[in-house]
């Protein structure tokens, strides 16, 4: 019962190469199945997102090693998304047992992830999963791996804070209006300009469901582009003074070398709107909104370099909390080697029960035929006392060995069975 | 009966003391690291100490035949349970429990004291009469109320100095929002000024009864009004928004300094007839 992994990720191979080995819902049904049909695998699963393609893979009881098998499964991912094999070879890891099952579950807990600790990969996998059990892809293996990897993603990120605290500069801006208005749903944001940091914090705003959302360009044209594209509203570029009445969050990047938003015009802004709470994120370099804003009563002005920062401090936070997610990560590969070891040792004592059997009905055969004169009766004794002294010296003792607490010496005794009595011949 | 009520009580002291300290631990916790789990946990030892808490208020109760105001352990320990009973309420109120952590130091801060001052043996009161009860009652219920709000406005102020200067340690993440925060206070003063002026109400029914007047010039009674001024104040002035935000939270911050004076200089010093509240 071998683990076999192949993929190539972020860190070992360049976008290009990704895209072309990565697959759609239906390409990852189509080569699972191939996979299994072709006799490479018995048990297959494809994880495959922006930043990662992997198989996932039990070989059958026949295949020769596990290398083997790795090798069937890179020259099978050649073939399928027809790329040279030492093109590919180069980009691709490969991990066995005990080391893909770790694999996995730090790719669930975000240790793997290109921002450590996000939260969609633990989505990504779940989604993996469940359709290669829809298809039949998995088995015991594979079923028990994806969902103690689901557990062990679900415990990093309540019982850590590697996903807490925003990492980009976009939700970073959308995190602190939250810790000014609380929810966003009964409030409302300006946008000044089109970057594309600032259209990412406009994704963030509607996931959050703000409920109004205007957008001002000094090209009346592409605001109207960008309004509908955003579902919000066209705001004039020449009333700018007057539209910040109405914001709670102002988002801004212009391509300006002159500050957009003037002091003067926050000021007269903050009288009209009974200096209600107003958040400005500057994402413009040059500043889009003038420094001395910050001074004005209930106005929070946040520039990108202050994003940054913030992002930073987020990063390091996260990265402190690696030490605690290893310690999780390794106790559940330690959970499922014990998981495995279990499963091993009952059925290397079922072979070595059936093997003795077959050891035993020879030898009586080819021993007994030299002796005519017992009767069938004697014959049988003789046999039952064998059956009796196998139990008392090599069974109940190889019994014993599957109780042994410590794993690594419960897995070498089961190693040291199937060396001794040749069990599984032909593996390595 | 008394005697039977007295180690009874020691053991709902310290269990009221136990189930608190355990609420703060959730609290904390649940702060520290986002877990619901610590936050429910926080929930219901504050519900478990509260109990514990009335029933050990209702010994000492039975025994003076009163709510127990004529000493101060009593009246501490009356004024830490309504303070927790009305954080609890606002924190069901606005399904928030962040600003747990920040206020059970001062419930079981007060009920500490209280347990610290030696408990006058309880001996029937004079028949005062269920007005007088009230009065007091309702009246601390309002301090209580006032000191929630202090407390809620003090972690506005910090959270909004952070914000503003830009630097934001990792705490700013968990505190709830500026809003929240602000409106949980102004909830917790609404709750404070309508039991103050019911309570102040009973108080003066019962003194007219007794004296033939309502009012009798005592400086505690003044105090009172100023205090019920400067409340109403910050709930008018909080109407307009160019008084909301960190100014609103500074004046309820000043206003609860002079819960505070009314509380123990003029209560201890100066008042004829108000000796704990």
């Amino acid at each position: 019962m071998e683990i076999v992994l192949i993929g190539l990720n972020h860190r070992t191979a360049p976008v290009e190469l990704r895209e072309r080995v990565s697959f759609t819902q239906e390409a990852a049904k189509l080569a699972s199945e191939q996979l299994r049909s072709q006799g490479v695998l018995s048990e297959t699963l494809v994880l495959s997102t922006c930043n990662r393609s992997e198989l996932y893979g039990v070989p059958p009881e026949s295949a020769a090693s596990a290398k083997e098998s790795a090798g069937a499964m890179e020259l099978f991912l050649a073939t399928f998304h027809q790329i040279e094999p030492a093109v590919l070879n180069d980009s691709l890891y490969r991990h066995y047992d005990r080391e893909a099952v770790r694999h996995l579950f730090r790719v669930a807990a975000g240790l793997d992830s290109m921002m450590l600790g996000e939260a969609e990969i633990l989505g990504q996998i779940r989604e993996a999963y469940r359709i290669a059990v829809d298809h039949g892809g998995t088995g015991p293996v594979l079923n028990r791996m994806f969902q103690s990897a689901l557990e062990v993603g679900k415990r990093v990120r309540a019982e850590t804070q590697i996903s807490t605290r925003p990492m980009s500069v976009a939700f970073a801006g959308v995190k602190l209006a939250e810790r000014i208005f609380g929810s966003l749903r009964s409030h409302s944001a300006l946008i000044l300009g089109a970057g594309s940091t600032g259209e990412q914090v406009v994704a963030h705003l509607r996931d959050r469901g703000i409920s109004r959302l205007g957008v001002a360009n000094r090209s009346r044209q592409r605001a109207v582009e960008l309004a509908e594209r955003f579902g919000a509203d066209v705001v004039d570029w020449e009333a700018l003074d007057s539209a910040l009445i109405w914001p709670d969050t102002v988002v801004c990047s212009v391509a300006s070398s002159e500050p957009v938003v003037s002091r003067a015009a926050v000021r007269r802004a903050m009288a009209a709107r009974s200096n209600r709470s107003l958040l400005f994120v500057d994402l413009g370099v040059p500043r889009n909104v003038s420094p001395g804003v910050a001074d004005l009563y209930n106005v929070y002005l946040y520039g990108v370099d202050d994003l940054k920062e913030i992002v930073e401090q987020n990063k390091r936070a996260r990265e402190a909390e690696i030490p605690k997610v290893e310690v999780l990560v390794e106790e559940h590969v330690t959970k499922f080697e014990s998981w495995q070891a279990g499963v091993e040792a009952g059925a290397v004592l079922r072979e070595l029960r059936s093997r003795l059997g077959a050891e035993r009905e020879a030898f009586l055969r080819e021993r007994l035929s030299d002796m005519p004169h017992l009767s069938p009766d004697d014959k049988r004794r003789i046999a039952a006392l064998m059956d009796e002294l196998l139990e008392r010296v090599l069974l109940e003792p190889a019994a014993q060995l599957k109780t042994v607490p410590d794993l690594r010496r419960k897995v070498q005794n089961l190693e040291a069975l199937r060396d001794l009595f040749r069990l599984d011949q032909g593996k390595p | 009966m008394s005697r039977l009520a007295f180690p009874m009580r020691n053991h709902l002291v310290l269990l009221t003391i136990v189930s608190y300290a355990g609420s703060l631990g959730g609290y904390v916790a649940f702060l520290a690291t986002a877990r619901r789990l610590f936050g429910r946990l926080g929930t219901l030892l504050l519900i478990s100490g509260l109990a514990c808490h009335y029933l050990a208020l209702l010994e000492r109760s039975r025994s003076a035949h009163t709510v127990p105001y004529d000493d101060l352990n009593g009246s501490l320990s009356l004024f830490a349970w309504l303070l927790a009973a009305t954080y609890l309420g606002l924190e069901l109120f606005h399904r928030d429990r962040s600003v747990g952590a920040f206020v059970l130091p001062f419930v079981i801060a007060v009920f500490s004291l209280a347990q610290s001052t030696q408990a006058a043996v309880p001996a029937p009161s004079p028949a005062q009469g269920p007005l007088l009860a009230l009065h007091i009652t309702l009246n601390v219920l309002g301090y209580a109320a006032f000191a929630l709000s202090f407390v809620l406005s003090a972690i506005y102020l910090v959270q909004n100095g952070l914000l503003r200067s830009r630097r934001l340690g990792s705490i700013v993440w968990r505190f709830p929002a500026l809003e929240s925060l602000e409106r949980m206070s102004r909830s917790s003063v609404i709750v404070g000024l309508a039991s103050l002026l019911v309570g102040i109400t009973f108080g003066l029914l019962w003194v007219n009864r007794i004296w033939g007047r309502y009012w009798n010039g005592d400086p505690k009674e003044i105090i009172t009004v100023v205090i019920l001024a400067v409340y109403a104040g910050y709930l008018w002035l909080g109407r307009t928004r160019s008084w909301r935000g960190a100014r609103a939270s500074a004046l309820c911050v000043f206003n609860f300094v002079l819960v505070l004076f009314s509380y123990c200089v003029v209560n201890l010093y100066l008042s004829n007839f108000h000796r704990f509240f």
